[in-house]
Order: C-alpha cells, then sequence, then structure tokens
C-alpha cells in the first residue's frame, strides 16, 4: 500500500493524502494516563521508585484490575490473566505454545497475524497459488450471507479455532447465540478457542465483550486483548492474555503452566512503565476519559457509515468496532482501492489484504481527526 | 507438580545478568532484596487429583516440545531450608536469593526523557501511535554510530526490541526447528531453552543432564573459559556471551578471531550476546564486528538492561548484518525483519526515547557512572573472596565473580553460608564434575547447575564454582 501511496504522490506532489486504512489510532492519550505513566517515570530515578525486573506475567495489581474490570462475575481469577506488550506477539507467544502440529481454522477475511505466525510455525502447509489459502488451514467464511459469523456446520474440526470480535476487518460482533454456538462447537470438537477480544470496549449493542460471558467457555478458551485500540497505546505496547486454569490438554495437563513457561523463557515482561499507564487506564476516572476517547472514534464511524450509505454503498460494520465494510460486488479490491486513491487522494485498504473472502471489499478505519473525516466525505460526494 | 514447576520456572525464567551491587553491608539495603517468592506466580491448580480425572480435557495435544523442558526441583527446597532457617534463628536478617535486580536508579537524563515523551502523547502534536516495528530511526542511528562507528554496520542492520531475552527466541523463529546449536556449558537458560521449545533438541538425558542434539562447549578455568574449539563439532548456530554470563569471561581479539574463523570454515552463524559489553575493562573487542569477516557470521544481541538499569523498562537490540546470508543466498536480515514485523511490534515508544536518551553524551556519562559504581562492588567482592583464600575468576570485565570450592558439595556449601552468615543461596542439584554455585553479594546466592543456569539478578552477584567429587 505504501508502494502505491508513494506511487500516486509522485505522479500528484500537490496531493494531500488522506488516510482512512491503516487502524492506527490518532487521538492523544488522556492526561490521567500519561500523567501516571510519567510518575511511574520519575520514580524511576529514585531508590524508592526504583524498579528492576518485573514479574514476566505482569505487575500483579494490574492483573488484578484487568480481572476486575472486564471479568468480573466470569470466574477469571488475576493469575489466569498475563500481561503482555500486546496482542500481536501473545499471538506469536500462543503459536509458540502450540507448536506446529496443530491444526488452526481462522475467520475469512481476518487480521493477518493469525495466518502468518501459522506459517511461520510450521502449522499451515503450502500456500496454493490460485486460492491463495494455505493448505493446512480452515479458512471460515464470513460474508453477508451468513451475517459475517462462520457457518460451523460447514466447518470441519480443528485443534485451534482464532476467531476475532468485534471483529477486524468486517466490524461484526458476536451476538451472545454465535458466541454459545461457537463454544459448544469447540467443546464437541475438543477444540480450542483463541478469541480476540481488542475492539471490545467498542462494543454498544450489548453483544458479549468477552468470550468467558459464554458458560462453559472457560474449559475451551483463551482471550487475546490489548490498551491499543482501547486507550490509543498502540506505541506504548500493553496487552493481556487469558488462559483459564480450566484448559486442559488431551492429556490432562493444564495449557496456562505451558503459557506461563513461554512467557517466563521467551518474554522478560511488559514495560513497567506502560504498566503503570494501564493502571491509570483502568482507574475510574481514565476509564472514563478513554470511553470519550472511544466515543470520538464511534462518531467518526457513524459520519462514515451515514455518508457511504447515502453515496448508495453497500456498508457493513462500524456499530460495534471502528471499521467499515465497504460492498462492491464484482469488483476487484485492488482497483476499487486504486480508484479511490486517483480520483480522491484517500487511501483505504483492499479487503483482500485480510483473505480470499476480502476480495470485494475495502476496509476504511474510523481513526481519524473530525475534519479530515467530514473533508473526506466531501471529496467521495463530488467524485460520485 | 505445580509449585515446584512454578516455583523453578519462575526462577529460571529470570534474566542470566546478575550484578555486582553495591556492598550490601549496609542493612538498609536488605530491604530491597527479594524474596525468593517475590516474583512466582503459583498457579493453583483448583482441581484435586480426583477431580481431575473427571474434568473436561480438550482433544489438543499438549506441545512434545516444551513437556522436553525440565523443572528444577531446586527451589522449593531452598525454600524449606530457608523456612527452617527462620524459624532456628527468628531474629536473622536472612538475605534471600530471589530473582535479583539491577538496583541503582536510573539517571535523570534519562527518565526525564522519558518522561517528557509520555507528556507529550497527551498532545496532539507530540502523539504517536505505532512505530515501526524495527525500532526508531533516531535511536537505530544513534545505536550504530555509538557502538558499531566505523564497523561498517549501517543503521537499517539494527533492530530496537524490548530487551535480548526476547530476540533470542525471535532469532530461534527465525532458525526453526531443523537446525542444530552450540551452547557454552555454562550458559543463560534461554538460549538452551528456547532451542528446546522451537523442537531442535532431543530429549533430556538425566544422566549426563544434557539434551540430547545440542552441543555443549565446555568452558572451565583449564581452558580460560574459552571453549576448545577443536573439540566442539559443527553446528548450524553457536550461541556466544561475552563478558559471559555466569563466569565473567571476556573473551580475547585471539579467541574470538579463532570463533569466526571456525563459524567461517563451517558455514556456520554465531549468536553473540553483548549484554556486559560496557563492563570491560580490558582490552578486549566489545562487539563481535570488530572482527574482521564477522558480518558474514554473525548475529549481535545486546541490551539496555544492565547498562542503564532498563531491566524493566524492556529495550534492546540485535544487529544482523546485510552480509549473513542462508545456505541459499537469502539474505537472514530480511527474515529477520519479516519475524520482527510479525511476531512484534515494537518496543515501547517510551523506551525507546529513554533509549536515545542514554547515548546522549550526558546519557552515557550518566550509565558509565552506574557501571563504574557495580565494577567498584564487583572489585570488593573479588578482593573479598581473594583474601578469604578462594580462587576467584572472572570480575574483571563482567559484573560476575566466578569463586571456585574445590571438593566441595554445593548444598554442603549453601548450609554453611547460611548457617554462618544468613545469607541464603540456591545451590544446583543433581550437579555432576565441575559443578558451580553462584553466589549473589546482595542476596548469596549459591546456584549449581551446570545447565540450567539460574542466575540470580541481583544487584550484587557473583558466582562461585565448585568442583564436587
Amino acid at each position: 500500500i505504501s508502494r502505491h501511496e508513494s506511487e500516486h504522490l509522485r505522479k500528484n506532489p500537490d496531493a494531500s493524502l488522506i488516510r482512512l486504512g491503516i487502524g492506527d489510532t490518532t487521538q492523544p492519550i488522556p492526561d490521567t494516563i500519561t500523567l501516571a505513566m510519567a510518575e511511574q517515570v520519575r520514580g524511576l530515578s529514585t531508590i524508592q521508585g526504583y524498579r528492576g525486573y518485573g514479574a514476566e506475567q505482569g505487575n500483579m495489581p494490574l492483573r488484578k484490575a484487568i480481572a476486575g474490570k472486564f471479568y468480573q462475575d466470569m470466574g477469571i481469577k488475576a493469575n489466569e490473566i498475563f500481561v503482555s506488550d500486546g496482542a500481536q506477539c501473545d499471538i506469536s507467544r500462543l503459536q509458540m505454545l502450540l507448536g506446529s502440529n496443530v491444526t488452526v481454522a481462522v475467520q475469512d477475511p481476518s487480521f493477518p497475524a493469525y495466518i502468518d505466525s501459522s506459517v511461520l510455525v510450521g502449522q499451515a502447509g503450502e500456500l496454493e497459488e490460485e486460492t491463495g489459502k494455505y493448505g493446512n488451514i480452515i479458512y471460515m467464511n464470513c460474508g453477508p450471507e451468513n451475517d459475517f459469523f462462520p457457518d460451523l456446520s460447514t466447518i470441519p474440526r480443528t485443534d485451534i479455532i482464532f476467531l476475532c470480535s468485534p471483529n477486524n476487518p468486517t466490524g461484526h460482533a458476536a451476538s451472545w447465540q454465535q458466541l454459545k454456538q461457537l463454544v459448544e462447537f469447540a467443546k464437541a470438537n475438543g477444540s480450542i478457542i483463541v478469541h480476540d477480544s481488542a475492539y471490545a470496549a467498542y462494543i454498544r449493542d450489548g453483544s458479549p465483550r468477552s468470550i468467558f460471558a459464554i458458560p462453559g467457555a472457560k474449559e475451551v478458551a483463551i482471550e487475546i486483548s490489548s490498551f491499543s485500540k482501547f486507550a490509543g497505546f498502540t506505541g506504548v505496547r500493553l496487552g493481556w492474555t487469558v488462559v483459564p486454569e480450566e484448559l486442559l490438554y488431551s492429556n490432562g495437563f493444564p495449557v496456562i503452566k505451558d503459557f506461563n513457561r513461554i512467557v517466563c523463557t521467551c518474554f522478560n515482561g511488559a514495560s513497567n512503565i506502560a504498566q503503570a499507564g494501564g493502571l491509570a487506564c483502568l482507574s475510574t476516572d481514565g476509564y472514563q476519559d478513554l470511553c470519550k476517547v472511544i466515543d470520538y472514534y464511534m462518531e467518526n464511524a457513524k459520519i462514515l457509515v451515514d455518508g457511504f450509505t447515502s453515496l448508495g454503498w453497500k456498508v457493513y460494520g462500524g456499530k460495534n468496532a471502528p471499521y467499515i465494510w465497504v460492498h462492491f460486488p464484482g469488483m476487484s479490491s485492488w482497483n476499487v482501492f486504486a480508484e479511490i486513491l486517483k480520483k480522491t487522494n484517500i487511501v483505504t485498504i483492499p479487503g483482500r489484504g485480510f483473505g480470499p473472502a476480502g476480495e470485494e471489499y475495502i476496509r476504511v478505519s474510523a481513526f481519524g481527526q473530525r475534519q479530515i473525516i467530514l473533508e473526506a466525505l466531501r471529496r467521495l460526494n463530488s467524485f460520485l | 507438580m505445580s509449585l515446584m514447576n512454578n516455583l523453578s520456572t519462575s526462577m529460571i525464567s529470570s534474566s542470566s545478568s546478575t550484578f555486582l551491587a553495591p556492598t550490601s553491608f549496609n542493612p538498609s539495603r536488605t530491604q530491597s532484596v527479594s524474596v525468593p517468592l517475590k516474583n512466582i506466580n503459583i498457579v493453583k491448580c483448583v482441581a484435586t487429583p480426583q477431580e481431575q480425572q473427571n474434568a473436561y480435557k480438550t482433544k489438543v495435544s499438549r506441545n512434545a516440545n516444551i513437556a522436553k523442558l525440565q523443572a528444577g526441583y531446586l527451589f522449593p527446597e531452598v525454600a524449606r531450608r530457608r523456612a527452617a532457617h527462620l524459624l532456628k534463628y527468628p531474629n536473622a536478617q536472612v538475605i534471600s536469593l530471589g530473582i535479583g535486580d539491577t538496583t541503582e536508579p536510573i539517571p535523570d537524563v534519562i527518565t526525564s526523557a522519558m518522561s517528557k515523551r509520555s507528556h507529550a502523547l497527551s498532545t496532539l502534536e507530540g502523539y504517536s501511535g505505532y512505530g515501526a516495528e524495527q525500532g526508531e530511526k533516531a535511536l537505530r542511528a544513534a545505536l550504530a554510530s555509538t557502538f558499531y562507528r566505523n564497523l561498517g554496520i549501517e543503521d537499517d542492520d539494527i533492530f530496537v526490541s524490548d530487551g535480548a531475552k526476547c530476540d533470542i527466541s525471535r532469532l530461534q523463529v527465525v532458525f526453526g526447528s531443523n537446525v542444530t546449536m552450540a551452547v557454552q556449558d555454562p550458559s543463560y537458560p534461554a538460549y538452551v531453552d528456547s532451542s528446546v521449545i522451537m523442537g531442535q533438541t532431543g530429549q533430556f538425558q538425566k544422566d549426563v543432564e544434557k539434551y540430547g542434539n545440542i552441543e555443549y562447549m565446555r568452558c572451565t578455568p583449564e581452558n580460560g573459559f574459552f571453549p576448545d574449539l577443536s573439540k566442539v563439532a559443527r553446528t548450524d548456530i553457536i550461541f556466544f556471551c561475552s563478558p559471559n554470563n555466569p563466569t565473567g569471561a571476556a573473551a580475547t581479539r585471539e579467541q574470538l578471531t579463532r570463533l569466526v574463523k571456525f563459524a567461517k570454515d563451517n558455514g556456520s552463524i554465531i549468536v553473540y550476546d553483548s549484554a556486559y559489553a560496557m563492563y570491560m575493562s580490558d582490552d578486549n573487542p566489545r562487539s563481535i564486528f570488530e572482527i574482521p569477516g564477522a558480518k558474514e557470521v554473525a548475529i549481535e544481541t545486546a541490551s539496555f538492561s544492565k547498562y542503564a538499569g532498563f531491566t524493566g523498562v524492556r529495550l534492546g537490540w540485535t544487529v544482523v548484518p546485510k552480509q549473513l546470508l542462508f545456505s541459499d543466498g537469502f539474505p537472514v536480515a530480511k527474515d529477520f525483519n519479516r519475524i520482527v514485523c510479525t511476531c512484534f511490534n515494537g518496543a515501547s515508544n517510551i523506551a525507546q526515547a529513554g533509549g536515545l536518551a542514554c547515548l546522549s553524551p550526558e546519557g552515557l556519562e550518566a550509565m558509565q557512572e552506574v557501571i563504574g559504581f557495580y565494577k567498584e562492588n564487583t572489585k570488593i567482592i573479588v578482593e573479598t573472596f581473594n583474601s578469604l583464600g578462594f580462587k576467584v575468576y572472572g570480575g574483571k570485565n563482567a559484573p560476575y565473580v566466578w569463586v571456585h570450592f574445590p571438593g566441595r558439595n554445593s548444598w554442603d556449601v549453601f548450609s554453611e553460608i547460611l548457617e554462618k552468615t544468613h545469607i541464603v543461596t540456591t545451590p544446583g542439584s543433581g550437579f555432576g564434575p565441575g559443578g558451580a554455585v553462584r553466589v549473589s553479594s546482595e542476596s548469596a546466592h549459591l546456584v549449581t547447575g551446570r545447565m540450567s543456569w539460574k542466575l540470580a539478578e541481583d544487584s550484587s552477584s557473583f558466582t562461585i564454582e565448585s568442583n564436587s567429587i
């Protein structure tokens, strides 16, 4: 994409690009949180406040705060929470945990890291050029016809099932009923769900924010999450993974023990400064401030959804996630991307980048300054 | 199973560097000493054995490679003896071995830069989101010019990370499961453990305390703590740490030249861990790239942990030269870049701001001062053990002192030290000949263990080598 951008800028040096593609947060982090981080930093220059190595699993107060804030009444305990430097890193650590001999299923389309990490660990088999799919991976199609949730009756058993909800890129938040089905499916098949809840804070319609809201999920699921999109911590680096004690391998060995071993061998803990920030994020004031930022992004999303709809486009998502998934039936996503870029200087992301089923779609993200969002719509209106 | 596993796991997990702390005869220091259980995450198995039989199990097989990892059996016994000792001497000011930490505060010049960056994240102009996974340009440039000036290492050969331990695992992902590896014996546990996890090794052989398929390069006083390369079989990867944790040995230019030649002749890749390079007193190379030809055979990892007290802040780097090629001619750096972009999302931007400040003239001076302070402690410990008549190694180019207790059993040494000085250490058990004991001077810490070098992350620690009969 940056290649296309550079090329475009070369041809149109005066173009003012609007980037609605990359899922990167743009709004500053609220003061309550950066103040806490600055305080932690200042403490590091004092004898009383200096901290060296922390527990690889994370600082206990933060683990407790995460449990209390997000898993209240779900029976998830602090010691089942592993603080990390972000979901992308956790995905790879989980893959190292699981090893090369497991089979995986991913949504199609999906965030590329599940597939990429699967390939790296040796699970994926060969890439089939015609389909663009890896031979050993099961791709669970998600489209308008199945409400962007896999039709589990068509999915063969795999050891691991990756599910991201709210979804990147489609924006779909799985309903209670859908997640219950998934948990039952996993239970019947003896599979492990890896549930990516990085966008849970964007849910507006009461859909479950954690897989552990579903009874029985603790025996079949791991959940990964992140402060990136929740708190603007994309550069600060902080996330967490929940591995319930009840989750057992086929031989009865608890998965949490091996994950702990991976964390202790391959990682050395998230930065204590980021963790101090994380704790502030979960304070009453901090959380309130962050909700305002999320509201800002979701207002952007609403403006984009309304704007695209009035253009006559088929629009999905944008209601429980900062992503809008726009359908251009019969068209190649790269061609749509290129045309939008050429005519309006707006950079989006071609859906094909998220998997074969992304082919007729474009992803637009709702991050950005309000005036940029409005300007983008103005340009699109005049282009059409 | 659980408690033991978790104790040893968290102990083994700590970083390998042990510091020589300020002399901890200052009682107020002991307040900052970590107790063995502090950082241990005790995972309590909720099910009783009976219930476990009825508990739901998935049909996912446990990763057999992880199952190969050996849990130590050492630490619960240490904890038991410590508890017994406290019962016997309830008023004793026991100095315990825990996961030792660096203790000196971070110099102001560095923290003020991090503070500034934190505040900037609350402003529109200063806010930054995702950074380049390889690290911020200014930091990469500063690392190149500070540590690799005139060595032909360029900014984009440098990949900033959240620390050497994490980089070691990412390098293992680059190498994959089909490579063979060699490590020094003794060595930092992460090289071996990450190799086991990746599936490069065979099973652990209890009789010799070695994993199958790993080439262990013995480092002893007899060979000047540099392996006899004529006795080392060819492996794809050679892990080499200098200045060394735990022995404190620093390889000379001549030795490293031989190592580079050995790698070149064998078509091997050296992974050179230079985390303690700034502790070098002698005129030994600080970077493997000082050796001509090294760029074609070596990767170097390094860390801010022991220079700037960044053990909790998390910042390090790895150098992968463009000239380093796989057997098919493909540049290793390209694959490492791919791993960094897929499995990682960059070091914390605040930590990176701190790193940049570390490399300013003021920052470098401040780091030298802290390092000098630790080195002075090392000197005191060397002198103390010398004056007690012990044979002492290391301590000159690293924050580690290697003290010899010939003919002593490590548990006996442990007990004696505990009884006489109220210092709890961690002896390695089941150790063959040439067992080594490591003591951290702030929290005396006896660790014997040829393979599972658990180095107390302590600001004052030194290793004691004991040849058990």
